[in-house]
């Protein structure tokens, strides 16, 4: 019964990484990575198969409150404190990143035939998926000019990494799930005080003109 | 026993976060430093029994770099003290632009240094790969703090980039983790924990394509952390904005770490009998960070950076060594100990550069020789050491690599590593030399008589380069062996 919930879920997964490309409010590209980490537990819940355990359960449903309530707030705090312009001011057009995002998925999808997992997969959508949305992430990471945004897209490229160990069903130990994600909570929460700073020091987050420090040769 | 050794500065580290009073707080630090010494150097009488269904214990290569990094720590820890004790807490100029900026608070300096130690201690006694992982991410997120402690626009843009850079990269090691545990799935749905020993027991098992691409992850993943070229660029930042009690942490102990991360994938590769395409890779990267270094140290105007550009050199001299394989990796294990005592000694007493010319530039400083007897002493014969001059334990290394390449017939690589060598020890010498001798400019006088210990401890740490280039003791080489054994 689960198992038919996959694929939509993953096409909500790619569909989120283009709202991400494509939009220009800050706080729209914070509610798509919020999504995006709710997904991810609800794919987590459908990948199991058989009777459903509390851990198999709980663990998800962590991750979708973490990832899809807990991060964002952070994100949002730090939006209003750094009181920053809320547009995103890419440093490409928004239809170049659309596009971009576009060649993206096909390499994602033809990387996904060309990595054959050793193990049979309920959907062939799910190393494509996993792959195009933590390309996403890279490319909003190197594509953006505020340090806000960076953190969105470097969140994005958590979520595709753990949405591909939900997909290869990898069974590891609880302790770790909770170890990788207690390590991207307080990850984002000191990259949110960094932004606090930088705001305050700079009276901007566009780390463009973060180019203080360079070699001065002779 | 291992607990300890990570309970120990994790708990001390929080309880400082809350300690008003100053001496207690730096009393605090050095009792955790030396409990975590003295615990460390018992492993090398008695190996300590694993703990966590042996998630923790220790083997050859993760004891040696634990223990280094306590006695790091140790010597770094006596300098913070002074350091913490003359540096002043009301808003200060700066000394490059003359604005006026504060420190962060004492006690979350001294409390991330301890958390600092105890992720850095975490990663090396990890036997299981994901652990390792969040171990090593840990590490970033208690040395930001470190990189931020004057409070202005340099060290902020240092940590910004440290932060986002280190973390993309160590979302690739993560995604790296991943593929070794699909690539340790068969198909008939039977998995090898990804615990070291069964790594690789069964590294003939594992799935070949999906091992390749991990090791390429994670090989990008820790090498972003450990400052290979092309992915260094966060380094010399966050190496000359630090205080220098935390660049030679950073420089000595934190990138040790990050290379384990990438020795541990080359022990499963050499298990596996898949050395060669690792050893390929590691020595593209390992010649790649050795020529970007020399460019960058040629002609470099800050010493801080200088030295920080240096360590990309020799991680990328380790990177060599250990891609050569047989008796070079040998040495390279060797230079891991070699550099990390040199480097975090040059980096402590460039601080009392700083502390005393207040420039960081080269030109700037003159006449060291005379003004600072001790730094100046130690300075001079820090870089001949960090240069590969006899008799210092990093000519021993360093010669051990090329003999090594020489007697495998590698001879391109030899000539490579030796020219590039040769090159970043002239551009070098000539500034540290000019910085030594002379007169200064200006008058230089101390505000007030300066810390003994800002002047013992890298002295300490000079005397055990000095010493690991003459004598070396059975118990070391055995031990050096045995780790360089599990890596081909």
């Amino acid at each position: 019964m689960m198992m038919q919930l996959i694929n939509p879920i993953l096409v909500l997964l790619v569909l989120s990484g283009f709202m991400l490309l494509g939009s220009s409010r800050l706080a729209t590209c914070i509610r798509s990575v919020a999504f995006q980490g709710v997904l991810l537990g609800l794919l987590a819940i459908s990948m199991q198969s058989g009777q459903l355990t509390i851990s198999g359960v709980l663990l998800p449903i962590t991750t979708a409150v973490v990832k899809g309530f807990l991060l964002p707030w952070l994100l949002s705090r730090a939006m209003r404190e750094a009181d920053t312009v809320r547009e995103v001011e890419p440093l490409i057009s928004y239809n170049l990143s659309i596009i971009s995002g576009a060649v993206v998925l096909a390499l994602a999808l033809w990387l996904g035939e060309r990595l054959q997992l050793p193990s049979q997969l309920p959907s062939s959508l799910l190393v494509p998926a996993a792959l195009f949305t933590s390309l996403v992430g890279m490319i909003v990471i190197v594509s953006r000019r505020k340090a806000l945004t960076q953190v969105v897209g470097y969140l994005a490229l958590e979520n595709g990494v753990y949405a591909f160990g939900a997909a290869a069903a990898l069974r590891l130990p609880v302790l770790v799930e909770l170890g990788i994600l207690l390590d991207v909570f307080v990850g984002v929460f000191v990259m949110g005080i960094a932004i606090f700073h930088i705001s305050r020091e700079f009276d901007h987050i566009d780390t463009d003109k973060l180019v203080a420090l360079t070699d001065r040769p002779r | 026993m291992i607990t300890l050794l990570v309970l120990i500065p994790a708990c001390a580290g929080i309880v400082t976060f809350f300690v008003a009073s100053d001496r207690l707080r730096r009393g605090l630090l050095i009792f955790a430093a030396l409990t975590q010494t003295a615990l460390s150097l018992e492993t090398w009488i008695v190996w300590p029994t694993p703990v966590l269904c042996g998630w923790l214990a220790e083997d050859a290569l993760g004891r040696l770099i634990e223990t280094l990094t306590s006695v790091l720590f140790l010597a770094v820890s006596f300098y913070a003290v002074a350091y913490l004790r003359e540096e002043r807490s009301q808003p200060h100029s700066d000394i490059e632009e003359g604005f006026i900026f504060s420190n962060a608070r004492e006690a979350s300096f001294t409390g991330c240094l301890l958390l600092f130690l105890a992720a850095m201690t975490l990663v090396a006694v990890s036997q299981q790969v994901a652990l390792l992982w969040i171990a090593v991410e840990a590490t970033t997120l208690a040395s930001a703090p470190l990189i931020y402690f004057h409070r202005h626009h340099r060290s902020l843009e240092a940590t910004w980039k440290y932060l986002l850079i280190c973390s993309v990269g160590i979302a690739l090691a993560l995604l790296g983790v991943f593929f070794l545990a699909v690539a340790a799935t068969s198909p008939d749905g039977s998995t090898i924990a990804l615990m070291m020993q069964d790594l690789r027991l069964n590294a003939h098992h594992l799935n070949v394509p999906w091992f390749k691409a991990a090791f390429v992850l994670l090989l990008v993943g820790y090498g972003t952390k450990m400052g290979l070229a092309p992915f260094h660029t966060w380094l010399p930042d966050a190496h000359s904005e630090a205080p220098s009690v935390a660049s030679a942490l950073l420089s000595g102990a934190l990138l040790n770490c990050a290379f384990l991360g990438i020795l541990r994938a080359q022990e499963i590769c050499v298990a596996a009998g898949l050395a060669d395409f690792s050893d390929r890779l590691l020595l593209a990267f390992g010649l790649l960070s050795m020529a970007v270094a020399a460019v960058f140290i040629s002609g470099q105007t800050d010493y801080k950076r200088m030295l920080a550009y240096s360590s990309v050199e020799h991680m990328g001299i380790l990177a060599v060594g250990v891609g050569l394989g047989g008796a070079a990796v040998f040495g390279a294990v060797l230079h891991i100990i070699n550099h990390s005592l040199t480097k975090a000694m040059l980096f402590l007493v460039a601080g009392n550069l700083l502390a005393l010319y207040r420039t960081k530039n080269t030109d700037g400083v003159a006449g060291v020789l005379s003004v600072a007897p001790a730094s100046g002493v130690l300075w001079l014969l820090g870089l001949f050491a960090i240069t590969g001059s006899p008799p210092f334990g990093p000519f021993l290394s360093e010669f051990t690599i090329l003999k090594a390449a020489l007697d495998q017939g590698q001879i391109l690589i030899a000539v490579a590593y030796l020219a590039i060598l040769a090159v970043i020890l002239a551009a070098m010498a000539a500034p540290a030399l000019a910085m030594a001798q002379g007169t200064p400019a200006e008058p230089v006088a101390p505000a007030r008589p300066r810390s003994m210990a800002l002047s013992v401890a890298p002295a300490m740490l000079g005397i055990g380069v000095l010493v690991m280039g003459i004598y070396m003791p059975p118990v070391l080489s055995r031990a050096l062996r045995e780790a360089a054994r599990l890596l081909g």
